[in-house]
């Protein structure tokens, strides 16, 4: 057996253990919060085929809630585009902050790219907390297995869940919604290490519905820039004054 | 039909291309960030906002079948199950379990 074939069959462990991932509770949430997007899609007119490719190619559940919430309200195309990629702007720090952990060495940018597509808010947890343990080399190949079989799966979900949930009874329905929401604030603030994140968290809980009384088109844009700005400015003057203290008793 | 495609296109351009600029920025940027450097505080902190005031739109104006519910439930379930997360050692599935078993509950007692 030559190296390389050693290597390669490596690499398929470790795609077949991330695969695994998908037993995890994150995971399975995550499952339960497609079944009411599901029931979203189908309330708010789209067809089963658009409900799955919109799960395929966007694969993050609050672009897609506010995309669908845009299209229904009959918003133009650059009006949608804008309050998504306003919502998605997150996307670049989460992927950022995980691929100094995830690359080898000699991993193609053109893999990485394309594998940032399955980089959401639950595979972003997995990889935080997993990744570590994972050899560098086969870290690829474990964020693969598990975040292609999550985006895959869940797919399916919106296909099958489709049309079935709506005949759920309105009890079980709202608990399906009421899913996504606190999963997301448990699992963000679960994940969240540096004073700065649980700051930003506060806030942006708070400002989001605020600014939605009174700037509803801009109000996740101006929560999110004035939130944000706000909070590192507070974590900003803490860390200063942590090191001055520190420099006080030295 | 001509409309079916429509929204197929919607989604490619304002939904695909809208997040996956920002995923492909961030392969980028990650190449080369240094994870201690003040941008990157900055830009966490806009990004801990922004999904954060989009989830608790999602609690204070749903839509859908919760759009019938009380504010107070939902934001009572919620709150109080985020209190019970912090003392059970902030385990995901606490979470997640109580502010759905108090909205369940609440909802079947106000008779929904």
């Amino acid at each position: 057996m030559t190296g390389d074939s050693e290597i390669q069959r490596h690499q398929l462990v470790w795609f077949l253990r991330g695969m695994r991932g998908i037993t995890s509770l994150p995971a399975l949430i995550l499952m339960a919060s497609y079944v009411g997007f599901s029931a979203f899609a189908l309330q708010s007119g789209l067809t089963r085929g658009e409900a799955v490719f919109m799960t395929l190619s966007i694969w993050a559940l609050p672009a897609q809630m506010i995309l669908i919430g845009t299209m229904v309200g009959g918003a133009p195309l650059a009006a949608s585009f804008a309050a998504v990629t306003l919502s998605s702007i997150r996307m670049m720090p989460m992927v950022a902050s995980i691929m100094p952990q995830m690359r080898g060495e000699r991993t193609p940018v053109a893999i990485l790219l394309f594998l940032s597509h399955f980089l959401a808010i639950t595979s972003w947890v997995f990889a935080t907390q997993r990744l570590e343990g994972v050899p560098r080399e086969n870290r690829v190949a474990y964020f693969a297995g598990f975040g292609i079989t999550l985006t895959l799966t869940n797919a399916a979900i919106v296909g099958v869940s489709y049309g079935v949930v709506s005949s759920f009874p309105p009890v079980i329905a709202g608990a399906l919604f009421m899913m996504t929401p606190v999963y997301f604030v448990a699992s963000i603030w679960a994940s969240a290490t540096q004073p700065v994140v649980k700051i930003a968290f506060a806030l942006g809980i708070v400002l989001g519905p605020l600014l939605a009384l009174w700037a509803p088109d801009f109000d996740v844009l101006y929560a999110g820039l004035g939130g944000g700005t706000v909070a590192y400015l507070i974590d900003r003057y803490r860390r200063r004054r942590l090191k001055v203290r520190a420099g006080a008793e030295a | 039909m001509v409309d079916g495609w429509w929204t197929y296109i919607a989604i490619v351009v304002a939904g695909f291309l809208a997040t996956d600029i920002w995923r492909w920025l961030g392969v980028l940027a990650g190449n080369r960030l240094d994870d201690d450097s003040e941008a990157l505080y900055w830009v966490r902190a806009v990004a801990t906002a922004l999904v954060m005031a989009v989830t608790a739109k999602l609690i204070v104006f749903p839509t859908g079948t919760l759009a019938d519910s009380p504010l107070w439930l939902r934001l009572g379930a919620a709150g109080i199950g985020f209190a019970v997360f912090l003392c059970a050692g902030r385990r995901v599935v606490v979470g997640v379990a109580v502010p759905i078993v108090l909205l369940v509950a609440g909802l079947w007692w106000l008779g929904r």
